[in-house]
């Protein structure tokens, strides 16, 4: 089976959801080769050609597709799917944009978020916010999937494909590019840090943040938070940890003054090791918690960045 | 210029669902149904565009069984004009409706479809995409803000890393994030109105379209309970153990 895998970037570097959703597109057959759709993006497809069990790398290198539009990126998508039997793209903002156009252009469902590949043609995803989880099999057409990278472990980088440069597709011209705001930080990335520290309305206002940015950079971790805090007003849209947010899956996830919401916990409970601080004992956040601390934040949390000073972090 | 605002009934979302123990899909029998929240951000979002002299017209559409009916209503309480019932029985995926919706809108030919950007029950996050594709229109999805103006909607987006705007040339698909508004309650004299509203009843195949499963699901399960409860009395015990004893850090 023929896949294609479409690669998430930002024109700089490739995101580690790419290789994570390889070994979920390996998992249905190869070749497996990786579409990088961008503008100066050669860094991006280069990168790709290290990912183990790439067949090639195929760059599509236009103005076009510097933000990576969705009637556009759809255009080129549909374009090669032709040689493939399966076109895969990561769960991100990005892919969930395009890739419904891609399988109505195709006439075939898309099956949305999977976190495994459980035969050819059988997956498992999650519903209800995870509260339950529906395997589901594909009828005999091309397979659109999009994967919860998350739920994958990372490919590894010993790879060394070949890049291919195509033309690009002729797009319908009914969008344009106006702005973006993207947040700066120097902190690592929420989807793919190892430590995530995330704060919920316990944390009261947007300054108290500071708090935990001073936990997080002891531990070089990412900030986060519920979705809670982030319609407070406390936090911006992106930091949002949750079903309707990022789904993440840190080695460490510290949860302060969050009470652990269903749709909180679905964004992190495939958490390798969890903490919770809450004031609240009966927070449903300590059910899930392995190391839970009931106290009050606002004196646990300096006391914390003490204690990891005092130990040299 | 007339828009069209498609509506889901869905497990309301305060209700903690059960899984069949025949793993056939989740218990629905007796359990409060409502308005995807994501599809209430849309209707609010329609009546804030009328009322701002924009929109016209509003036309609550949804697919799904009799009782869904009552879910137009909710909408035409809150201030949409008129509610299209597309009946069907059984679950459907969003390739269907979004088949359905396109012959919708080829019939109404509204300006604007703004839709949730995702059910909060199959999670699929697809038929706004889909339909935008199927009618060869932009989309902004996942939109907090939303400008129409000048035969151009320009959409503010909730991206990964940050906020992103798009301008759409019109007709355009919006999809709704949470953070576009806070859907109104209706009022009693509105819902007293609402009664009144007309809503048509149609069939998928008023619009050419097979309602048959695209997918087959083989089960529906609970997730693997995770195990936690454990607690620890200072911060000086929680670094040792993140240290020690889990490794972490």
């Amino acid at each position: 089976m023929a896949v294609l895998l479409i690669a998430e970037h930002d024109n700089t570097s490739l995101k580690d959801s790419t290789v994570k959703s390889m070994t979920a597109a390996k998992a249905l057959g190869s070749p497996v080769d990786i579409l990088v759709a961008g503008h100066n993006a050669k860094a991006v497809a280069d990168a790709a050609t290290k990912i183990a069990g790439a067949g090639k790398v195929l760059l599509a290198d236009d103005a076009q597709y510097a933000q990576q539009l969705a009637e556009n990126m759809a255009a080129l998508v549909v374009e090669l799917a032709g040689k493939y039997d399966a076109v895969l793209s990561p769960a991100s903002t990005s892919g969930k944009n395009f890739m419904p156009r891609v399988a109505a252009a195709l006439n075939v469902p898309q099956i949305s978020e999977i976190i495994s590949v459980d035969g050819p043609d059988t997956f498992t995803r999650p519903i209800y916010a995870g509260n339950a989880l529906q395997q589901v099999q594909a009828g005999a057409g091309k397979k659109v999937i999009t994967v919860r990278s998350t739920a994958f472990k990372a490919a590894e980088l010993n790879g060394s494909a070949a890049v291919e440069t195509i033309g690009a597709a002729k797009g319908p011209g009914v969008s344009e590019f106006v702005k973006d705001e993207l947040s700066k930080s120097e902190r690592p990335e929420l989807a793919s840090a190892r430590v995530v520290v995330s704060g919920g309305r316990g944390m009261q206002s947007g300054e108290n943040f500071h708090l935990l940015e001073k936990i997080a950079d002891r531990l070089k971790a990412a900030v986060g938070a519920s979705r809670a805090a982030v319609d407070a007003g406390f936090v911006p849209n992106d930091y949002q940890v949750g079903q309707t947010g990022k789904v993440v899956a840190p080695e460490l996830y510290i949860a302060v003054g969050i009470s652990g919401a269903i749709q909180h916990l679905a964004g992190m409970k495939d958490s390798k090791v969890i903490v919770a601080i809450n004031k609240d004992e009966e927070a449903p956040i300590f059910q899930v918690a392995d190391y839970g601390l009931v106290a009050d934040l606002f004196k646990a949390v300096p006391e914390l960045d003490d204690e990891l000073k005092k130990q040299g972090y | 210029m007339k828009v069209l605002v498609p509506i889901k009934r869905v497990v309301d979302y305060n209700v903690k669902i059960r899984v069949k123990a025949d793993q056939t899909g989740v218990d629905l029998a007796n359990v409060k149904m409502s308005m995807n929240p994501f599809d209430e951000i849309g209707v609010e979002e329609a009546i804030r565009l009328k009322e701002k002299g924009v929109v016209t017209e509003i036309i609550a559409v949804s697919v799904g069984p009799q009782a869904t009916q009552e879910t137009i209503r909710t909408a035409l309480a809150m201030g949409a004009d008129r509610g299209i019932l597309v009946k069907v029985d059984h679950e459907i995926e969003a390739l269907t409706v979004a088949k359905i919706l396109a012959g919708i809108a080829k019939a109404e030919q509204p300006q604007l479809i703004i839709l949730g950007k995702q059910a909060i029950d199959d999670d699929s996050n697809q038929t706004g995409q889909m339909l935008a594709q199927l009618l060869g229109w932009g989309q902004g999805t996942f939109a907090s803000k939303v400008v129409v103006e000048g035969g151009k909607a320009e959409v503010t987006r909730e991206v990964d890393g940050g906020l992103q705007t798009l301008r759409l040339n019109l007709p355009a698909i919006i999809t709704t994030d949470l953070r576009l508004n806070e859907p109104r309650y209706a009022s009693l004299p509105n819902i007293m109105k609402a009664k009144k509203k007309p809503i048509d009843e149609k069939s998928p195949a008023d619009y050419g379209v097979d309602p048959a499963p695209l997918l087959k699901v083989l089960k529906v399960t609970e997730p693997p309970k995770r195990k936690g409860g454990s607690k620890v009395k200072t911060v000086q015990e929680l670094v040792d153990k993140l240290k020690n004893e889990a490794g972490v850090i």
